[in-house]
């Protein structure tokens, strides 16, 4: 490629750029050690981005990994009639002998094992808990699955699975089934955990992320941001020091005090990756209805808003790990909050914002001056930016 | 937050816009030329809370958007090599060179860690020996000391597997670039606010007087922003062309003069190559001499790299302000953030990012597919 | 190049080469390095960048410049255009006439 300019390179003329396919002979002179790659030597006249591999920010919880579901997990399942399709929900519910069976399932990859306010072992546990939960669910029981690193401390392997213990005791809910396996050094994070869930879904109850109608209210359960930056604060190359602890707890309780007030709430999400933005996109996108927020009635903590400043990055966006939305229908909202605030996990419930009908699948907030901005989803990886 | 939330009162901003609505009498073209800048007034919706006739221009404020795609395809060839621990800014990660970006190379097994401050980089160096430790120093003025600082530190641990790869760009040789161009609409500025809090505003004194623009050292809340507007506004419609400072709580006029001579030690002033732009002379820095045996390019052969834009991007027009993203065929379409052509897609504080994120000129608002390139009828 | 933002010197340390700091950013708080700014001391407000003070926040000018943005009022502004301060880098929002507009 070569560029053709003009004295002043912000002449009429501008840049031109002259496309020319390079080959392989004419590209970089640097000599990669064996093994190594070359990017100029890739010569796929397609530029960016990686097609072919799975990247960090697919794991995420926003954009991309809503797309590595629809383009490639979905499709995949759906031949021979594998998966039954319809809206992406946190639990499965399945008919069965008469009742409605709850069944979900989640991996646990977090580091470090440990962090402020938790361990990976009540993650893991919290998290299936409450994504049954969500479905209106008390959890019946779990599965405990370890991928273990080779040379994992014992000591840790048992510090967490006691939390394991106390997470389920916690929440009511028993480990009734497990399985282990050790692979090789570097192949995990020390320790990867899997657990799944069965519940039974109250009866009346009928949650979807389809479910939200133009009306109702959108009501958020406590603070947000709490997880993700205690994650961030221990993480390598993020290191500070912060008064955050990660929010993890379980919901079941608290879910069933909005169900016990308001069997028809349409709606129960756990923000977790992706943050409250992913999560109130994927309802309003799943509803094909508008989500209004306002943005004084959010509460985020004054160390968690620092950090988003310091780091440039949105707390809308940051992983929470006890926390929820509903979605209910307007007049039942003051009903909903005081049950909500009546529990320990529910104690500074909110109100903050309304599902619209106008601008389907789009999440709103008011600007500064008055207008109306997107909230939009997570693309990939957050990555901290200096700018 | 202190020194934080009150420059985000909504009550004075609508104060602010109304006041800019009643002195405004004639149409005017502003220009900022800050990445965060940018991405606040398309956030917060402040371009479009001006007088019909008043446009913000988005000037080339994002140095992650300029920096020349030379120096991405010789950070990716210097970062794919095993021996190589390759640091940088998380802005950089994604942003696309010719044929690959960081964060897909880090997908392949490369070692690229995103850190905070350079001075990480120099301890990941100290406490790894047996590996080459490179930082990709980009930025304008305001990360320059920081930059400069950890090569000193560098020199003073007596490092010799800690490199930086140089792309670092300056405002003022920019702003007169735009100014000097035929085709220019741009009648005031609002200068970069950080930028000044390094440099102080006495290099923008001539370029207001020589060519008769208002420039306003201008901060990054709401607040700021519009009263950087009203403030350049007012001199526009009165005639005047002096240098002024919104941003006083920050900003002095003789900046901070210990970085500035850090700076200098380390550096010296050069050409650089803004991508999009082309060559502008001495508006960049590179390393001195006598701190060659810092710098990347020399410890790693990566001369002949042959760049290559997609044919698409129109990321020029756009750094230059003489086009926005609305214009191009390919954004929202070929080019959005999951998958990017060029530098204003993928940063925070680009421009077209700035728009994709704020959903202007979008059908709707989807994901789009990944893997999916057909053309949507707009 | 600008996410910067102001937070408070809750500790100095002055032991190695670099003068380093621990600032509070409304609760959380990072290690930042003081050596561009030998003047400030704890309790100071700073302007943190890539792990740098890179400016001590001016606590009288912040507060003046929210004082004189409290004054904005389209209704009745007491300033008129013809009245600005002549000086160059005059600072602040254009102070009603008679106000200090301060040295540049």
């Amino acid at each position: 490629m070569s560029e053709r300019r003009t004295a002043n390179p912000f002449g009429s003329a501008a840049v031109e750029l002259v496309i020319a396919t390079p080959s392989p002979a004419a590209s970089s002179a640097v000599q990669p050690s064996a093994g190594a790659l070359d990017p100029s030597n890739l010569s796929c006249p397609v530029p960016i981005p990686e097609r072919a591999r799975v990247l960090l920010g697919h794991g995420s919880g926003g954009q991309l990994s809503a797309a590595l579901m629809r383009d490639v997990i979905a499709p995949a399942l759906a031949m021979f009639g594998a998966s039954p399709g319809g809206p992406l929900n946190d639990a499965a519910v399945v008919e069965v002998a008469g009742g409605r069976l709850a069944f979900t399932t989640d991996s646990f990859v977090v580091s470090p094992l440990e962090f402020p306010g938790g361990d990976i072992g009540e993650l893991a546990v919290n998290g299936t808990v409450n994504d049954l939960a969500m479905m209106g669910a008390q959890p019946l029981a779990l599965s405990l699955a370890y991928v273990i690193e080779e040379g994992l401390p014992i000591d840790e392997l048992r510090k967490v699975t006691e939390s394991v213990a106390r997470a389920a005791a916690r929440a009511g809910v028993r480990i009734v089934t497990g399985d282990t396996k050790v692979v090789g050094r570097g192949a995990a994070d020390g320790l990867f955990v899997n657990t799944a869930g069965i519940g039974l879904v109250a009866p009346g109850v009928s949650l979807s992320a389809d479910r939200a109608c133009a009306g109702d209210a959108v009501i958020l359960s406590g603070p947000i941001g709490l997880h993700g930056i205690a994650i961030m604060s221990v993480r390598e190359g993020l290191d500070f020091e912060v008064e955050i602890a990660s929010d993890t707890q379980p919901l079941n309780a608290l879910a069933a005090a909005i169900v016990a007030v308001c069997p028809e709430v349409r709606v129960l999400r756990d923000p977790t990756r992706g943050g409250l933005a992913s999560a109130l996109n994927e309802i309003a996108s799943a509803s094909g209805v508008g989500i209004e927020l306002r943005e004084e009635t959010i509460p985020i903590p004054g160390p968690v808003r620092g950090a988003c400043e310091m780091l440039g990055l949105d707390p809308l966006h940051v992983a929470n790990e006890g926390k929820l939305v509903a979605i209910v229908p307007a007049a039942s909202a003051e009903a909903v909050l005081e049950a909500m605030r009546s529990v320990p996990e529910g104690a500074d419930a909110v109100e903050i914002g309304r599902v619209v009908a106008d601008h389907p699948s789009m999440v709103t907030m008011s600007t500064i001056v008055g207008s109306q901005r997107i909230v939009d989803m997570l693309v990939g990886e957050q990555l901290p930016r200096i700018c | 937050m202190k020194y934080v939330d009150e420059y985000r009162n909504a009550e004075i901003a609508r104060k602010l816009v109304d006041e800019i609505h009643r002195i405004t009498t004639k149409p005017w073209a502003l220009m900022e030329v800050c990445g965060g800048q940018t991405h606040t007034l398309v956030k917060q919706g402040i371009d479009e809370a001006l007088p019909a006739g008043v446009r913000m221009i988005h000037g080339p404020g994002c140095p992650v958007c300029v920096t020349p795609l030379e120096q991405i395809d010789k950070a990716l060839a210097i970062a794919a090599r095993p021996d190589v621990i390759f640091t940088s800014y998380g802005d950089m990660l994604r942003v696309p060179g010719s044929t690959t970006d960081l964060l897909s190379l880090k997908a392949r097994g490369a070692d690229v860690r995103i850190v905070y401050s350079p001075l990480d980089a120099v301890r990941i160096a100290a406490a790894n020996h047996d590996r080459q430790v490179v930082f990709f120093a980009i930025g304008f003025e305001t990360t320059a000391p920081a930059n400069a600082m950890a090569v000193r530190q560098a020199a003073r641990l007596g490092l010799d597997n800690f490199t930086v790869l140089v792309s670092h760009v300056l405002v003022p040789p920019a702003m007169t670039a735009i100014l000097e161009s035929p085709t220019n609409q741009v009648q005031a500025f609002l200068a970069a606010g950080h930028v000044c809090a390094v440099m102080g505003w006495t290099e923008y004194e001539p370029i207001a007087e020589r060519y008769h623009v208002p420039i306003v050292v201008t901060g990054f809340e709401p607040l700021d922003l519009l009263e950087g507007i009203l403030m350049a506004i007012r001199q526009l419609e009165t005639g005047r062309a002096v240098v002024e400072n919104q941003y006083a709580r920050a900003v002095k006029r003789e900046g901070n003069p210990e970085a500035r001579e850090t700076v200098l030690r380390v550096f010296e002033v050069g050409e650089r190559t803004w991508r999009g732009i082309g060559a502008i002379p001495a508006s960049g820095y590179h390393l001195r001499r006598e701190f060659a045996k810092f710098d990347a390019e020399a410890r790693f052969e990566v001369g002949d790299i042959h760049t290559r834009e997609h044919p698409a991007c129109i990321a020029g027009q756009i750094l230059q302000g003489t086009r926005t993203p609305l214009d191009c065929t390919a954004y929202g379409v070929l080019c959005s953030p999951q998958k990017p052509l060029g530098a204003p897609m993928v940063s925070a504080e680009g421009v077209c990012s700035a728009y994709h994120a704020a959903g202007r000129g979008l059908a709707a608002p989807t994901a789009f597919p990944l893997y999916d390139l057909q053309r949507v009828d707009r | 190049m600008c996410l910067g933002i102001p937070g408070k010197v809750v500790e100095v340390r002055d032991d190695g080469p670099l003068r380093m700091a621990k600032v509070d950013f409304g609760g959380v708080r990072k290690e930042a390095c003081l050596a561009y700014l030998p003047e400030v001391v704890l309790g100071d407000y700073v302007i943190v960048h890539v792990g740098f003070a890179i400016s001590q926040l001016d606590e009288e000018e912040a507060l003046r410049t929210l004082e004189l943005l409290r004054m904005i009022d389209s209704e009745g502004v007491a300033m008129e255009l013809g009245s600005m301060p002549e000086d160059p880098a005059a600072e602040g929002s254009g102070a009603p006439p008679g106000a200090a507009s301060g040295a540049a």
